[in-house]
Formats: structure tokens, sequence, C-alpha cells
């Protein structure tokens, strides 16, 4: 019998259940440029003050990316991932964060963590390689740097959910790359933040570059920004070396997020002057005329076109920045170079919060190991006396 | 399975039988009544209770702010947890299957189990995540699998699994008492297991890390935890009739493991076994029989044996029955505890 017959006489297959689109996509998608302040008339616009303030983050900014990597040639640091050229967008992130509000930072972040205020010792923490983190992320609001790619974004929307289910005004910053976008948590973490409307936002730096593979490698997406929509989240683009821009750009969806609008995807477009880390050699696989191209459109020389055309920037305006710079410089060379103070007992402290019995019997084990070490090192000493 | 009616407080002086799927509802309620931090997410847990029904009810009587259908995404639930204990909730997460948790490895391993260890004890977080494992419910591909070898390899994380209903709502308001991640590891074949438990007034269980002797014997140990315990009581039952007094262990809680009493039972009875579901290369097994071979080498009469699952790739439903544990496969890992050379324990565990 046909599926028709036995229905009966009566029945008249029907179209399917009317369908409607979910939303409009049009207003999430993103610009057709990314979006520039500086260099455009909008830029008569943004305040003096606050330019002055941005030219000293940068000018600071830079100088710590080159204090760090120099640190690393010295041995200090274990290794370095640059900032260097996406200082921008490490500045304007920490910027934008009122007092509350929490910032999610990948391993190349620790800019954005001291341009928030975090001491850069601290910071360094993980790189130095004393520890895996080196402070509290409820006091400081910023959750340790993370190394997995785009696995801090889940945590990112889960902390903003918790935060609206108790009623607090709180929005979370997750930070991530161009490389990180094709991981499976950067899908799951928007995805959940657009159906919980999280009060995040995901702010990728597009620096071209995931160690060495090229964004065409990495996505045929027209943007990362695009990838929004198919979230149902607005994607913005715009210049990641433009500060002034990046600010506006992040303010806007920070206030979207804080008033209940739900979460927004950025994309800046920036470019990592250096290598991935100092362990890698970037000429492998990039022309130097590319990186003189973008060395051209420098973060700081924007700054300082606007500040100049508008007479603000004098030789006493820039040696006040450069000598901020070389106080935060002085500092973490003083603090890197004195060695680590270690305990290797405290290996054993923050497993759990109570040792299970093998723990201890491992902690005892090593007690006595090191206890050996010292008294074969006192007995030489007694020795040699 | 019908509902999980629990028992309302004060209705139920008179106790009845009780399964363990009831018991682990009732522990979540009690625990979201009890502390308004505590959030239940996963797939199906709210408006459906869950596919063995164990959130019932939850979201009708929290919220759905409480107890929330998540996205079908393992890495989000339990990344999103992660963010959520950050800010001080009380994530308890449910894995809809053993296999299907998988997907969630990369945040259990690389931050669930090391958030507390990264920041030196600033951040733990205490998330729970519950996950029905094991076999023998006739269950198709990827819905069988033991996979606690993978979560007691992983420093950082707690793993404990209940084999009685009293320890299944005991264990469980623990581990969502904790301020460690547990993986909470439910034998979904015990589910329907039943024993006389009253929701009302549920008894107390001892603290995890703490095994449990559930049948006294002076012939050999059986140390077992989770599916596998009732496999050996039953065993010890028919070992009477071989003349085998046999001891059974109930580890309770695979981390943390105790090492005590498990010792100071093999050094009783001289024997062990270790029996369970997973596979046996690489499995808990190994750990548990090296430690008690550490342990108690001058007690021992014969080398610890281990009954596990073959090294295999879960197997198909209709051959699952030749892959897991049964008592013929542990009687006959007892028949080879080389009883000629003639130890029998003293009354008393006086041997030790």
């Amino acid at each position: 019998m046909t599926v028709l017959a036995a229905h009966g006489r009566a029945y008249h297959p029907a179209p399917p259940p009317a369908w409607q689109p979910r939303m409009d996509p049009g207003p999430l998608l993103p610009d057709a440029e990314p979006y520039r302040v500086l260099g455009t008339p909008a830029a008569a616009s943004v305040d003096a003050d606050l330019l002055k303030e941005l030219h000293v983050d940068l000018i600071r900014g830079r100088r710590y990316n080159e204090q760090a990597t120099a640190l690393t040639r010295q041995g200090r640091l274990a290794v370095y991932p640059s900032t260097t050229g996406q200082e921008a967008c490490e500045i304007a992130a920490a910027r934008v964060l009122a007092e509350q509000d929490w910032l999610f930072p990948s391993y190349r972040d620790t800019l954005a963590a001291v341009a928030r205020g975090l001491d850069p010792v601290a910071a360094l923490t993980l790189l130095r390689g004393d520890w895996h983190s080196g402070y509290d992320p409820k006091t400081s609001r910023i959750a340790p740097l993370c190394t997995p790619l785009a696995t801090q974004l889940p945590h990112a929307v889960g902390l903003a959910h918790a935060a609206r289910l108790k009623g607090d005004d709180v929005v979370a910053l997750a930070m991530v790359g161009d490389g990180g976008t094709s991981e499976g948590d950067f899908h799951e973490a928007l995805n959940f933040a657009a159906v919980w409307q999280a009060p995040v936002v995901f702010f990728v730096q597009n620096n071209g570059f995931a160690i060495s593979v090229p964004l065409e490698k990495q996505t045929a997406a027209p943007s990362l920004a695009h990838k929004a929509v198919g979230y149902g989240m607005p994607g913005r683009l715009v210049d990641g070396n433009d500060v002034a821009a990046v600010l506006e750009v992040l303010g806007s969806a920070i206030e979207r997020a804080r008033s209940g609008h739900g979460p927004t995807l950025i994309e800046a477009i920036t470019y990592r002057l250096d290598a991935h880390t100092n362990a890698d050699d970037a000429t492998r696989y990039r022309t130097d005329d590319e990186v003189t191209t973008w060395r051209g459109h420098d973060p700081i020389a924007l700054v300082e076109q606007e500040l100049t055309a508008r007479g603000l920037l004098d030789d006493e305006t820039a040696q006040a920045a450069s000598e901020a710079a070389e106080k935060l410089a002085a500092d973490m060379r003083e603090r890197m170079h004195a060695d680590a103070v270690l305990d290797p007992m405290e290996l054993f402290e923050h497993v759990y919060a109570e040792p299970t019995p093998q723990l201890r019997e491992q902690r005892a084990q090593l007690r006595e190991e090191l206890q050996a070490a010292q008294d074969s090192q006192a007995a030489a000493e007694g020795e040699q006396a | 399975m019908s509902t999980a009616t629990v028992a309302k407080a004060g209705t139920a002086e008179k106790r009845k039988p009780a399964t363990m799927a009831q018991a682990l509802t009732s522990a979540l309620r009690d625990a979201m009544a009890a502390d308004p931090s505590v959030h239940v997410m996963g797939e199906d847990v709210g408006t459906l209770g869950g596919v063995f029904r164990i959130t019932d009810g939850l979201a009708k009587e929290f919220g759905e702010d409480r107890c929330t259908d998540t996205p079908l995404a393992e890495a989000g639930i339990l990344g999103a947890a992660v963010g959520m204990a950050m800010y001080g909730l009380r994530p308890v997460v449910e894995m809809q299957f053993d296999a299907f948790a998988y997907p969630a490895f990369e945040q259990l391993i690389s931050h669930v189990s090391r958030m507390r260890n990264r920041t030196r004890g600033a951040m733990p977080l205490p998330i729970t995540i519950r996950i029905p494992y094991g076999g023998g419910i006739g269950g198709v591909e990827h819905h069988s699998d033991s996979s606690e070898a993978y979560y007691i390899a992983t420093p950082g994380l707690h793993v404990f699994t209940p084999a009685t209903v009293a320890d299944a709502y005991g264990m469980l308001r623990a581990a969502i008492a904790s301020d460690d991640p547990v993986v909470f590891l439910e034998p979904k074949r015990l589910y329907w297991s039943k024993a006389d438990w009253s929701a009302a007034s549920p008894e107390t269980v001892p603290p995890p890390g703490k095994a449990a002797i559930r049948r006294q014997g002076t012939s050999a140990t059986l140390v077992t935890y989770g599916p596998s315990v009732p496999v050996c009581l039953q065993a010890a039952e028919a070992a009477k009739e071989e003349g085998w007094d046999l001891e059974v262990v109930d580890l309770r809680s695979l981390v943390p493991f105790d090492e005590e009493t498990v010792a100071a039972s093999v050094r009783r009875t001289g024997r062990a076994v270790v029996v369970h579901e997973a596979p046996g290369f690489g499995g808990p097994g190994g750990e548990i029989a090296a430690r008690i071979t550490e342990r108690c080498f001058h007690h021992l009469e014969a080398p610890v044996l281990r009954v596990a699952g073959f090294d295999i790739p879960y197997p198909p439903p209709m051959l699952e029955e030749h892959h897991l544990p049964g008592v013929d496969r542990v009687l006959d890992a007892v028949a080879r505890l080389q009883w000629e050379s003639g130890y029998v324990a003293g009354p008393a565990g006086g041997s030790d």
C-alpha cells in the first residue's frame, strides 16, 4: 500500500510548516573595510588627553616587548611571544574594561595584563618558568594566561554567564589569535555565548600568522569577523593598529554586552612584527618586504602623526613618554635579574585541597632527597675547610 | 525507567527499596536545595530530565537557570563550567555517556585538573563531572566504555565511583561539596539496582578515599569498584562451594586510592585478585596490583592477579558477555592463586 493510500482518501500532502529565518543576518555582518579613526577625519574628535595617554601607553608597551625579548636572550625568560606591532590591541583591551570586568588573555597577551595594572613580574611568571601563573585571578580579574589555543574562550563565556545569573554588572573580554579561531573551542564558546546571550566580547587579533601558517591556510571565510553571523552575533572588523579605532569598537561591544544585548566578535587586523617567539625564525615563512610594509603602519606612528598634526607632540612630551617606558624596563630588568625563589616542596601543595596518601609519600621522598643533597653539600664544604 | 520519584522529607519514615538512580537524583536535589551556587548542566538534563532521568524534575523545581539544557558540545559544557566555577558557582556537569565525554578531554586535562595548581591554590575548581560508564546494558558502540584509566592518570582529578545506593547518594553529595574537581563515574548497569534506602534520612557513608569491605573473608581478597562489585560479591558466594572464603573490597574512590585498607586486607588473606571492566593493559588493576606487591610482598602466597576487560575496543552488545568480567572468570582467577602452597590465613586476620 502506498503512503497516500494508507492515509485515506481525504489526505492531501501539505507544504511543510512555515519556516522563518530566526533573525535578519544583515545587521550582524561586518563592514566591508576595517574601521579606522586615525588618519581619517574622525580622528579630530578623539580627545586630546586620551590621545596623549594612549601614546604613553603604547610607548611603554613597545618598551615592555623589547625588554621581555632582551630578558629572553639573557636567559631570564624561557620564552617570550612578543606583541611588537600589536600594542594598540593590547593597550585598548586593557583600557576598555571596567574595574569589575574580567580579561581572559592568551599566552601572547601579557602586555594587556600589564597595561591593566598587573605587575610585569607576575605577568611573566609563566614565561620565566618559576610557576605556571603568577597572580591571583580573583583579585586581578585576569584569568591565567592560557596556552592551549582558544580553550579560555568557553571559560570567559561561563564566567560572564555566571555573573549575569548573579545579577552582577560584569563583562568578560576574551582574547584569541587568528590561528585560535580554527579550534573547536572557539566555535563552542561563540555558540554558547550567543545562545546564552552572555555578556562577553571575543577579540581576535589577526596578526597574519599562526606561528608560520598564514591566514589563507587557516580559513576560507570572507573574514574572521564574518564567522559571527553563523552564531547569531554581530561581527566587527577594525584596524588593529589604530588604537583609537580599536578602543571605540571594543568599547561599544563591551557596552552592548553590559546592557544585556549579548556577545560580539571583533576581528582586529594587525601584524606580528617579531617572530612567533624568540625561538622562531620568521624569515622562513615571510618576506622582508611584507614586514617593511607593516612597519609603515606602526600603531605608535599613527598616534604620533595625529598628535603632531594637532601640535601636541613636542620634545618634552616625547621625553616624558620615553622616561615612563624606561622606568618600566628598568624595574623589569632589576627584578627579573634577581634569581627566582623556588621551593621544590611547593610542587605538592596545590594538587588537591588535601594531598592523597600517595602524594604524601612522594612529598616525603622529595624532602629526604633534598635533605640528603643538603647534607652531602655541607659535608663537602666541611672537607674543603 | 519510571519517573524517579523521591520521597519528600517527613513522608518516608518507612524505608522501602530505592534505586541507585533515585538516590543520585536525591543527591542532586538536596545539594541544589542546600546551596544556591550548585548548578546542573548538560545535554537533555532540563526538560527531559536526562537520558537516564537522573536530573528528573530539577529544572521544574529549581528553574532552567539552575538545571540547564546546554548546546550539544561537551568541551563547551565543561569549559563554560570552568568559567562558572571561577565566578564562585559549583557546577555539576552531566556527560551523557562515557564515550561522549571525550570531546571535553582537553578542558578536563588542561584546565579542570590544573587550575588549582596553576594558580598556587588561588583558584580551585569545585566542579563535579558525572559520567555514566561501563557496559552490560546492551548499548551500541560508544555507550559502554570504562574510561577510568584516563582520569586516574591525570593528577588533580578525584575519581569516585559508587557501587551501592547509599554510596551513590553520599558520594555524590561529597563530590559536589568538594572544592576539587571530581570525575563521578556512575555504573550505568547499577542505575536500577535496589537497596533499602530512604531519601528522607539518607544514611551516612564513609568519606571518599575510604574503601569499604563489602564482605569479610579469609582466603583471598577481591579488590574492585563500581559495576564489578556485585560481580565479586556473587563470585564470593559461589566460592564458598570450593571452600574459599573471599573478602571483597570496594574501593569507592580510585583517587584518592585507599592503599591502607587494601594492603591490610591482603596481608590478612595473603592473596589478591583485582577486578574491573576497563581493559587490563594500562588499566587501574596494574597500578593496584603493583602497589599491593610493593606493600604486601612478604605476605603474598601468590602473584596478584587481574581480571579485567580484554584489550579490545568495547564490543558490540551481542558479544559483550564474553568481554565483561563475570563470576566464572573471577573464580578461575581465584583458582590460580597457588593454593598448593598451603597458606591458610589464621583466624581474625592473625597473619598480619
